[in-house]
């Protein structure tokens, strides 16, 4: 009779990472990167919807022109928490945090990350900086938006300013602590024979967004305690009053924003370059100018900060180099989307909720490009600034882009984490309900934009409110879409049908171990063959 | 105006047709682009779905196809960022004969001055087809002059002058708002831009001309905060010769030369040891809490309105600046 | 560890007695990923300075003579030794690293304990030049008391130089005591010719911190002085 392994089936339930060891304190001290990304998730999710609640309040508020539901001053700290919570708390972290953590190891052949122990200080110094903030929402709140622009910022606002800058300063430590880990993993913990150009596209997403992470965060971190100093002590470097600049701020605080947000995009990127030849049983096209665009994104990225400050009053010359380099930009970004879109040509395509999720990513990630594009040309940024277009374009690329990437990706992974599979009709319904919602409450915010619609109003002139409330009622459906799957999702832990290794017949390292994977990754070390292999069976 | 829902916004000023042009140029564009990738993600989707008997071997040269579609963007990129940089600077350039109208913004209020002395808040009359300069600084936080009929915005800062220029050629009363968050009221610091017949212009400035004009009430501040006492002919301080300074060429004690515009002199009222003129002693003090952001922009009209002495004068026949 | 592959007994070995976490497959890829590591660290840091050498540029450039002025309210004399004692220091925790290869162990504590030793040196100095400013009311937001032309711009001078300096110190700081606890572990045994990699990288941070110094040193103490 055959020996029976001690890691693999005794029981009725098999052993790995989930049941590797029991009990909260196994969790909270865990050095296992895959629990870690569990424990990601638990935060990211809870400020997601936190975040949620906000925009809730916002857009019932903006229901009619003169505020429907908040006093002025509520809404004010509406909409700021809602930018801190989602750009800080939920969007940055949440690719690389949870898939980047679980998968990257996986998908090079390792153990663990590099640096494991550190791995687990980057999540509790995300809970400590969480926690703060949450402090400043039960003192009162922010009323400054997000971006904290001075002097309202240091010399004017009333609100819990300082408890709020500490807890984002606290979490860009866990943001540079990931991105440190993840550059060492990538570089040094390859298998053997798993070279640079054989790596899949994630993991390139993920090395390309850590170096932007390790050298934009420290410009933040520094920009906000310069801010702690001048509320603080009164003194300082933007204050007008003082002969200091406030335009040293936004430059400042913009050379790290703008990376911030490819640190946003790119791995929400390299998701659906995962997802889409998946489900059109296909290599990707390009792979090589794939991974070039990505690169060329993150650093070209640090060169564009300017495109927020043409009407700030910098100089037309500084607004003009920076207008020719948001162009430049867009170029790779452009070259993602037709490789996407070529990935489909002559594969057997399929339709499971992770591709509707892709497939949504690259069509709203397109428009929300193109009016970015539009944004770059200083003549039409003077009359869009500031407006919803603005509004709309951002939210097109975040929540078009990376946040239907992150749904496609946690469908797509979610046999490989839990072991189970989720109900495929709902799930389909859900990402074509979020992709109808979505753009019913944003595509009115294009319009209201280009009308005038100012942003950060809680009062808005009449003529606006038609659209206004078209773009509240969109919203509705999109909430009801997020909810969906916090439903089927958790009920399929429960009763799921059990996944088996690769039920997507996908390729890449992660799939060639069980599902859930075992504490050490992998049982027999896997197969390296090229990306994307789909023309010959999996391994 | 207010209150009625347009599809397209008015275009009211004389650059606003060029830019809804470079607009709708982008939307087609961009839309273009747009259905043709939808077209043919669906029409991939279709013809490649699971289960449908196609040929599908791949070709393995995509090099070429990949240039064209990394050249053909970067080729109209330049092309947009070409057009809208010569709009830009067209925005940004005020014609010479540009008539100066100044703006104090404050939370949550925005109060102009015309030359002549008319105060008006949150509403801002301007004769068509004029072409008009706002000077705007602000009180406190950092305020965006913004009226979407003209297409025209400019943030305003506390400190410092910036400028807008536009040319209405449309009557009518358009919506003004603030667009840089700035506080409480943020979303109630509005107004309207009234544009009337030249004629009519001229009478509503008579109707309401307020005592002084701008310059002359700067004469008065000259003369109230003590500045003749140094500046003045009679002073015995050595002190620099405002008369006619202003747009002249300035040289300043470290050997740097700044022309003295707007931002010059109201930073040398307030902070004099900023810039130092070649010359002279760091000796003038602040104003700074003494004169607020009206007083500063009357004392720039006023000076502005100094002519230089002729170069040979002597004493006895040359203008007293009083 | 030489270059040479080790066995798979040695591995298990190494691992047993906890020198080689089991991310890793050998002591090679250990050393390399923690180096690159401390170095992907340092650039962080060098980014964290840089917005502060960057807002003290702007500054400068807008407030050439009051920062002239308020540089000459700087303690030169203190400054400059303290330059002296940070360099010692580095080349002391330089010859430390070099000792421990030549498992010359107590020569090591020694150049350990002097490195910690010149550290806290450096930060006592500045707590007196800390000390003498306040004395000469030069805080802002506490006593500072400058009237004058430059006041403004003595005042920011002095805004940057306290969140400079005491953003380094802070550095220092944590640099004497991970320096002062590895003095005691080498003294315990717990490093060696084949073990070494901590001090190495801890040294490395201890060059940056200096070289932090280096740049600190001329545009705070000696500006407007060369006449």
């Amino acid at each position: 009779m055959a020996t029976i392994d001690a890691d693999t089936v005794t029981d009725a339930v098999p052993r790995s990472f989930l049941n590797a060891e029991a009990g909260l304190g196994s969790w909270l001290t865990t050095h296992d990167h895959k629990r870690i990304a569990i424990l990601y998730s638990i935060g990211i999710t809870f400020f997601f919807f936190l975040g949620g609640i906000a925009a809730t309040l916002i857009r019932l508020n903006l229901l009619k022109p003169s505020g429907a539901l908040l006093n002025t001053e509520t809404y004010n700290k509406a909409f700021t928490f809602h930018g801190v919570v989602m750009v800080w708390f939920f969007l940055i972290p949440s690719i690389p945090a949870t898939l980047g953590n679980f998968l990257l190891p996986l998908m090079i052949g390792a153990r663990d990350v590099a640096f494991p122990k550190l791995n687990l200080v980057s999540w509790y110094l995300y809970v400590t900086g969480g926690l703060f903030t949450i402090c400043a929402l039960l003192m009162g709140g922010v009323d400054t938006g997000w971006t904290f622009y001075t002097p309202f910022s240091t010399m004017f606002s009333n609100s819990n300013v300082f408890l709020v800058i500490v807890g984002v300063f606290v979490t860009g430590f866990s943001t540079i602590f990931t991105g440190l880990n993840f550059i060492v993993t990538i570089h040094n913990l390859r298998m053997p024979g798993m070279s640079w150009f054989k790596l899949p596209l994630f993991v390139w997403a993920m090395y390309a967004v850590s170096l932007v992470m390790v050298l934009a965060t420290p410009v933040l971190a520094m920009t906000l305690a310069l801010i702690g100093l001048e509320r603080g002590l009164g003194v300082g470097v933007f204050d007008p009053a003082l002969g200091g600049d406030p335009l040293l701020f936004q430059h400042l605080f913009w050379f790290y924003s703008h990376p911030a947000v490819y640190i946003m995009i790119l791995p929400a990127m390299g998701v659906a370059s995962e997802i889409i030849p998946c489900f059109a049983q296909r290599d990707i096209f390009g792979y090589r100018f794939m991974v070039y665009a990505m690169v060329a994104i993150a650093v070209i990225g640090f060169l564009v900060w300017g495109h927020h400050m043409f009407v700030a009053g910098m100089s037309v010359y500084a607004g003009l180099v920076f207008s020719i380099l948001s162009f430049l930009v867009a170029v790779p970004s452009a070259i993602k989307v037709f490789n996407w879109t070529a990935t489909l040509h002559k594969g057997t395509i399929s339709f499971e909720a992770p591709m509707l999720y892709a497939l949504g990513f690259v069509g709203l990630f397109m428009l929300g490009g193109m009016t970015g594009l539009m944004l770059a040309a200083p003549a039409l940024d003077v009359p869009l600034h500031d407006t919803y277009f603005v509004i709309a374009h951002f939210h097109y690329v975040m929540v078009g882009g990376s946040v239907m990437a992150y749904l496609g990706g946690i469908h797509y992974w979610w046999p490989k984490i839990t072991g189970k599979l989720y109900s495929e009709p709902l799930a389909k319904f859900s990402a074509i309900l979020m992709f109808c919602g979505f753009n019913l409450t944003f595509f009115p915010q294009y319009v209201l934009g280009y009308e005038g619609m100012p942003r950060r109003y809680a009062h808005y002139a009449p003529q606006f409110q038609v659209l206004n409330v078209l773009s509240s009622a969109g919203a509705s459906i999109l909430a009801i879409s997020y909810l969906l799957p916090l439903f089927y999702l958790g009920w399929s832990l429960f009763r799921g049908t059990v996944a088996g290794d690769n039920p997507w017949n996908a390729r890449g390292l992660e799939w060639q171990t069980t599902s859930p994977p075992p504490e050490k990754n992998f049982y027999k070390p896997p197969v390296v063959q090229q990306a994307y292999a789909y023309d010959r069976p999996a391994p | 105006m207010n209150g009625r829902f347009h599809l397209l916004l008015p275009s009211a000023s004389s650059l606003s047709g060029r830019i809804d042009a470079l607009w709708w140029t982008m939307v087609c564009l961009c839309g273009a682009v747009a259905i043709g990738v939808f077209v043919v993600m669906w029409a991939f989707c279709i013809r490649y779905r699971k289960g449908r008997q196609i040929d599908r071997t791949l070709s393995h040269s995509t090099t070429p196809i990949e240039l064209t579609w990394t050249l053909a963007p970067l080729v109209i990129f330049v092309g947009v960022f070409g057009w809208s940089l010569f709009l830009y600077a067209r925005e940004e350039s005020p014609p010479k004969d540009a008539q100066t109208i100044y703006v104090v913004a404050k939370q949550w209020m925005w109060k102009v001055q015309h030359p002549g002395g008319q105060r008006e808040i949150n509403q801002l009359h301007v004769p068509l087809d004029v072409s008009i300069r706002l000077t705007m600084t602000s009180q406190d936080v950092i305020h965006s002059f913004y009226v979407p009929a003209f297409r025209v915005k400019q943030d305003v800062l506390p400190g410092r002058y910036t400028q807008l220029w536009f040319a209405a050629t449309q009557l009518g009363t358009f919506p003004l708002f603030c667009t840089q968050y700035c506080g409480l009221d943020h979303s109630r610091m509005g107004g309207q831009v009234i544009v009337m017949r030249p004629q009519d212009y001229a009478s509503w400035l008579r109707d309401n001309g307020g005592s002084a004009t701008l310059a002359a009430h700067g004469a008065a501040l000259f003369r109230s905060l003590g500045c003749s006492g140094c500046h003045g002919t009679e002073a015995s301080v050595h002190a620099p010769d405002l008369d006619g300074i202003y747009g002249r060429r300035v040289y300043l004690a470290d050997g740097s030369d700044v022309t003295a515009d707007d931002a010059y002199i109201r930073d040398s009222i307030l902070l004099p040891d900023k810039q130092v003129v070649a010359g002279y002693a760091p000796i003038m003090p602040s104003f700074q809490g003494q004169v607020n952001e009206d007083g500063l922009l009357a004392l720039i009209a006023y000076l502005k309105s100094t002519r230089a002495p002729p170069v040979n004068a002597t004493e006895s026949t040359q203008n007293g600046h009083h | 560890m030489n270059a040479m592959n080790a066995s798979v007994s040695e591995i298990e070995s190494l691992r047993e007695r906890g020198l080689l976490e089991k991310q890793f497959d050998d002591p090679v890829q250990q050393r390399e990923a923690a180096t690159l590591g401390m170095w992907v660290f340092l650039s962080t840091e060098i980014v964290f300075f840089g917005v502060l050498f960057a807002s003290y540029a702007i500054c400068r450039i807008l407030y050439p003579q009051g920062f002239a002025a308020a540089s000459r309210e700087t303690d030169m004399l203190m400054g400059t030794i303290e330059t002296a004692v940070l360099l010692t220091s580095s080349s002391l925790i330089a010859l430390g690293v070099r000792a421990i290869k030549l498992e010359q162990r107590k020569t090591a504590v020694w150049l350990l304990a002097g490195t910690a030793a010149l550290g806290t040196t450096f930060l006592v100095m500045h707590g007196f030049e800390y000390y003498r400013e306040y004395t000469e009311q030069l805080i802002p937001g506490l006593n500072f008391a400058r009237g004058g032309p430059y006041a403004r711009a003595i005042e920011l001078f002095f805004c940057l130089y306290y969140f400079i300096t005491g953003f380094h110190s802070l550095h220092v700081l944590a640099g004497v005591c991970v320096i002062a606890g590895l003095a005691l572990r080498v003294a315990r045994g717990s490093f060696g010719s084949e073990r070494f990699t901590t001090l190495e990288l801890t040294a490395l941070y201890w060059h940056l911190v200096d070289i932090v110094w280096i740049f600190v040193y001329p545009l705070l103490y000696l500006v407007g002085r060369s006449g």
